[in-house]
């Protein structure tokens, strides 16, 4: 496989074909919160919502334009971790930049469960210049996660007073 | 017709990804560097380096010749005497230059002199709707600081300048028109003639920005009729770091500085500065002395070429680029083709439908063609044409028929290896 086949395998390819989670439909949740990343090299862009409730990410909403990697990233990114605990949210998202700087290698086994698909992105560590398109929807997703775990705290704070 | 030319640059005969060739068509964004340059800038290093117009010594002299001569030799690329050429740091800078200047006056400096240069409210600054950003924000900024009105002729739906009613763009409160020689995203050279005729109707400076065209054409300032032009040296086969403005010398001696320092001044008091003629007043400090030598090499280089034998060299790779482009199914070329007396450089900015630049760029990578993606410092433009960015191959003197070909036919597979079928 060459250099480009791994970088654009085929779970790629379809995900950036018949994304999931496309579409910003409001969101009612116990907190959320919303961020809008773009990358100013090419002009891409994301905007996505997160729910929280409790300790789980109850749902995610996405609207982007963008090239194959940033876009099948997102969708990736929204299959994977709705409906997860924030704790394995986390952990993944730290898991993806690990992916995103280890050059096209592997991680070891249990970050690459965590990662599921996502591991396909692997091959787009070896272009440096297309690490941004991929990290660009995880940025948006941890930036809206801050934001709705501090409204979800601070809707319990004022329910309690 | 140009020689192969290839043996010039060292860097074309490098590998690029999977030990493949290179084909390098991203000129346009910047442009490979002859033995002749290189050596040019090596030797001033080795033997002349000292301090230019300071010092008494052999170096200083030796390194202030190599100066001044590559400014003759700059000059004479563009058909203007020597004093009318400004060392920048660039072809952004030569154009930050103009305008700050023209801030500057209107914030009062320069005395009487400088009121051509004045700008407020009720005045107009005229762009185009094609410009890079280095020739839209430097002017939008001054309209902005200054409550002059930002005014742009429009492009059409292929890209291409309307100067149809240039009359009610180029209105009579217009104090300046700064608009691109060619542009660097369709290639098209610029109506100068009708442009700058409608300028001089209404009093208005013209400021041309010359980055795309002096590397690729023949051009004299004289014939323009502009009043500045910048130009970057990286494009025209020469170093970073390095740019030259040239302005008419009565503006330019009339235009306040807008950077300060050393060996810009006559007469330096606790409370006041004289400044010194062009193009010295406009380069204070120490200036990138050895890139003015290699950018003077780089335009002997292109003269001994001959302008007229690189513009028809490279109109032969346009027309592969353009022709090739525009007959592939599904992909769009921006800007008209070409060939019909229109004029447009060795370039070709092309969409390819359903599919990403940033993809499109890493397949022709995988081939090691070197495209520029993206939107080419040119946002309002592709916003325009209703994009976000395009792919850009760009030629050079270096350029060969192969590499153009090599473009189009990496270019037909890309659609293919998406699997975008419509």
């Amino acid at each position: 496989m060459s250099t480009l086949e791994q970088m654009y395998q085929q779970v790629i390819m379809d995900h950036a074909r018949e994304a999931h989670g496309r579409g910003l439909i409001e969101i009612t949740a116990a907190g959320t919160g919303e961020s809008h990343q773009l990358n100013t090299t090419c002009g891409d862009e994301v905007t996505l919502r997160v729910g929280v409730d409790g300790d789980t990410v109850s749902a995610i909403a996405w609207e982007g334009q963008g090239c194959s990697i940033s876009q099948a990233s997102i969708s990736v990114l929204s299959e994977l971790l709705e409906g997860e605990s924030l704790e394995t949210a986390d952990a993944t998202v730290e898991a993806f930049r690990a992916l995103m700087q280890a050059k096209g290698e592997h991680l070891d086994d249990e970050t690459e469960d965590l990662l599921g698909d996502a591991t396909a992105f692997v091959g787009v560590g070896k272009y440096p210049a297309r690490i941004k398109c991929a990290l660009l929807g995880w940025m948006a997703f941890r930036d809206a996660l801050i934001q709705a775990r501090g409204a979800q705290s601070a809707a319990v704070e004022g329910g309690q007073a | 017709m140009l020689p192969d030319l290839r043996d010039d640059f060292p860097l074309l005969a490098r590998t690029v990804r999977n030990g493949r060739s290179l084909v390098y068509l991203d000129s346009g964004a910047t442009a490979q560097k002859p033995l002749v340059v290189l050596e040019a800038e090596d030797r001033f290093y080795r033997e002349h380096n000292g301090a230019v117009a300071r010092g008494a010594h052999i170096l200083a002299e030796e390194a202030t010749e190599a100066f001044e001569s590559a400014r003759e030799d700059v000059a004479r690329l563009v058909g203007a005497p020597a004093e009318e050429i400004v060392w920048t740091p660039g072809a952004t800078a030569a154009l930050n230059l103009v305008a700050n200047g023209m801030l500057q006056a209107s914030l009062g400096a320069g005395g009487p002199a400088a009121d051509r240069f004045r700008v407020g409210p009720g005045d107009r600054i005229v762009i185009t709707e094609v410009e890079h950003h280095a020739n839209l924000i430097p002017w939008q900024q001054l309209a902005a600081r200054t409550g002059a009105e930002l005014a742009w002729i429009p492009v059409d739906d292929a890209g291409v300048m309307v100067l149809d009613d240039l009359a009610s763009v180029i209105t009579g409160n217009t104090r300046v028109v700064a608009f691109t020689h060619a542009s660097n995203v369709t290639g098209v050279v610029s109506d100068v003639a009708t442009i700058t005729a409608r300028a001089r109707e209404v009093g208005a400076l013209t400021v041309l920005d010359g980055c795309q065209s002096v590397p690729h054409l023949p051009v004299n300032v004289a014939d323009l009729g502009v009043d500045f032009l910048a130009f970057s040296g990286h494009k025209m086969l020469g170093p970073t770091g390095i740019g030259a403005l040239w302005g008419r010398s009565d503006l330019l001696n009339a235009l306040p500085p807008s950077q300060f320092g050393g060996s810009a001044i006559t007469v330096v008091t606790m409370e006041t500065t004289g400044f010194l003629d062009a193009p010295q007043r406009f380069e204070p400090g120490t200036q990138p002395v050895a890139q003015a030598v290699g950018m003077g090499a780089a335009a002997r280089y292109l003269m001994g070429l001959g302008m007229d034998r690189v513009a028809e060299h490279e109109a032969r790779i346009a027309r592969i680029l353009r022709e090739g482009a525009a007959a592939l199914p599904g992909v769009r070329l921006l800007g008209p083709v070409g060939g019909d007396g229109t004029a447009v450089l060795g370039l070709a900015a092309v969409v390819v439908e359903g599919v990403h630049a940033h993809d499109v760029g890493q397949v022709l990578d995988d081939r090691g063609i070197t495209a520029r993606v993206g939107h080419h410092c040119a946002q309002p433009f592709h916003r325009r044409l209703g994009l976000t960015g395009s792919t850009r191959a760009s030629a050079h003197v270096y350029t060969t028929e192969d590499d153009a070909h090599a473009f189009i036919e990496a270019l037909a597979g890309v659609r293919e290896f998406f699997g975008v079928t419509v």
